[in-house]
């Protein structure tokens, strides 16, 4: 790589970056409101209306206990469905073929659709922490293994989000995953519940679910609470980043769904 | 010199069996304004397709002024820009950042990227136009923002496909002068048209694809020179008494005040107009029956397919169909 290819690199990644925060930023009442607006409804009845006959989960109060599943469960729906629709939006009208056409490599193409991702699901993050602020006062044990995994999380589900924009061929393709997928294990991943008052069937089955790893991680850095390893859920976390990234490389590369 | 496009042995077959392409060999050279023509599913878009890597070839060698294709992709993409057959940008975003994002794709920094496409689209009277959301822009004002952002990081060659389908002929003209300026400035152009009056007043070299093979590739001078017979049609300024039979150019009677006339090429309009005065028939105006390019096109590809898909002036039939055959 010498600095021509470095300033090409840089430069693109940076023009996907601004070109997919500019994206959502501008159409904010369809991706940033609504999510909001649901979790927020969360707070009121899950956490106040039902949470106060429930009463304490792992020690805390249920509104305490589910801020940090709530937040996880903003910036993995929000993550995955920016760079999924976006994509598949940029297939759809073609302008895909603007990034195709440019010596930019895919791994760059992949990097900006992933970080643009990243950015929606840190701003709805950061959105909904502040509504929980609203329901409970802000607990934070370890910041660093918040924001990690948060981070690695949204990282995870952009990409995950971008290999489905790469096999979806219709509309309905790109809704079909996040609807029987995604928002079940998310609701099964422990966001409500500790997964210690399952019976032990269901405890080993949780723990087949990755996204159980990631809300559980992030409870430990909320509240120092934790069903499993953090550091294991970190590994977790990374092996999949890693597997992800290689297969959206290999797909790009290939031209699956995007070249003839 | 190194040319500015070089094909060898160029093949396609997609995944269902269709073989859009049989082994295509083609040069382009540098600085020329060259046509690539041909009847729909002839295989100019899956050609063009390969050139700008957004179809996977089968087999052969593509070289853009000396750089190849699977060797150093980089290379050729830097030295391309392509103008589609389809608006291919984001209707939802503005006109000047679709253009100073392709800057982007191509490593050239926001500012500089500003000051460029500023260029192009005052140069194609878009300027004022820089914030509108593209989906806002007519047809014609769409076709000239993909010209706009296919320029702005200045590559040597330019690929245009059906540029002026559904333009009105005004701005059609005008896009005509922009691109020969651009050509005459050193850039090297390959046009596809379904105009044919377009590739023959444009282009100084041409080739005809059909059923995924170069069926001729030559100058258009040879080319034209090629039509044995042209026919021209005469509006005469009175009723003639008597319309000659049998002579060396026949003439035909269309009604009172037309003749139609079959001039071979080793034959002239002196000799036409000769004969004329001989009978006392006065010419008012005169004109080509049919585009000369138009004729020869006809004739080369009719036994390949139904003149349905020449229609003159009837571009706009999508090419598509052959990526989705």
């Amino acid at each position: 790589m010498n600095a021509a290819d470095l300033r090409l690199w840089t430069t693109a990644l940076r023009t996907i970056v601004i070109k997919e925060i500019l994206r959502f930023a501008r159409i904010w009442v369809q991706t940033v409101l609504p999510p909001v607006v649901t979790t927020a409804l969360y707070f009121i009845i899950f956490g106040g209306l039902i949470g106060e006959r429930i009463g304490e989960m792992e020690g805390y109060r249920y509104m305490d206990f589910i801020v940090p599943g709530l937040i996880m469960l903003a910036v993995i729906t929000n993550s995955y469905s920016n760079v999924v629709s976006s994509f598949f939006g940029s297939k759809f009208q073609r302008h895909i073929e603007e990034m195709l056409v440019s010596p930019m490599p895919n791994g760059i193409i992949i990097l900006g659709f992933v970080f643009g991702g990243v950015a929606r699901g840190l701003t709805v993050g950061v959105a909904v922490l502040i509504v929980s602020m609203f329901f409970s006062p802000l607990s934070v044990h370890n910041p660093v293994v918040m924001l990690g995994v948060v981070l690695l999380t949204s990282i995870l589900f952009a990409l995950a989000g971008l290999i489905n924009g790469v096999f979806a061929r219709t509309f309905d393709d790109i809704s079909l995953i996040p609807t029987f997928i995604l928002t079940p294990l998310t609701y099964l991943g422990g966001v409500f519940y500790s997964i210690s008052l399952l019976p032990d069937f269901w405890q080993g089955a949780s723990m087949l679910n990755p996204i159980f790893y990631m809300v559980d991680a992030f409870r430990y850095g909320s509240l120092g609470t934790s069903d499993f390893s953090v550091t294991a859920s970190f590994a977790i976390i990374a092996v999949f980043i890693v597997l992800l990234y290689g297969l959206a490389l290999w797909l790009l590369n290939r031209g699956t769904g995007i070249r003839s | 010199m190194t040319p500015a496009l070089e094909i060898r042995g160029l093949r396609k077959t997609y995944n269902n069996g269709f073989e859009a392409l049989k082994g295509i060999d083609l040069e382009v050279s540098p600085g020329s304004f060259f046509a690539l023509l041909g009847p729909n599913g002839a295989g100019k878009s899956t050609t063009i397709g390969i050139i700008t890597s957004l179809v996977n070839k089968s087999a052969g060698e593509v070289r853009v002024f000396g750089h190849d294709l699977d060797r150093d992709p980089r290379g050729v993409k830097r030295s391309i820009g392509l103008v589609p057959q389809e608006f291919n940008f984001n209707q939802f975003e503005p006109v000047g950042e679709i253009v100073v994002n392709q800057a982007g794709y191509y490593g050239i920094p926001r500012r500089e990227a500003w000051e460029r496409a500023g260029h192009y689209l005052n140069e194609l009277g878009l300027w004022d136009k820089r914030e509108d959301m593209a989906r806002m822009l007519s047809g014609g004002m769409k076709r000239r923002l993909m010209i706009a952002r296919a320029l702005v990081h200045e590559p040597r060659l330019l690929i245009l496909d059906e540029p002026t389908a559904g333009v009105d002929i005004e701005l059609r003209r005008s896009m005509w002068d922009f691109l020969q300026g651009i050509n005459e400035d050193g850039r090297s152009i390959i046009l596809t048209t379904h105009y044919l009056e377009e590739a023959e007043s444009l282009c100084r070299n041409i080739a005809i694809i059909d059923d995924g093979r170069i069926i001729e590739n030559t100058t258009m001078k040879q080319l034209l020179a090629k039509l044995e017979t042209e026919t021209m049609v005469l509006d005469l300024a009175e009723p003639p008494l008597a319309v000659p039979e049998g002579g060396p150019i026949p003439l035909r009677r269309i009604d009172d005040l037309t003749l139609e006339a079959d001039i071979h090429s080793n034959q002239n309009l002196n000799d036409l107009f000769q004969l004329l005065d001989q009978q006392g028939i006065r010419v008012q105006s005169m004109r080509n029956k049919a585009n000369r390019l138009e004729e020869l096109f006809v004739r080369m590809t009719r036994s390949e397919t139904t003149s349905s898909t020449l229609t003159p002036g009837g571009g706009g039939a999508s090419d598509r169909q052959e990526g989705q055959a």
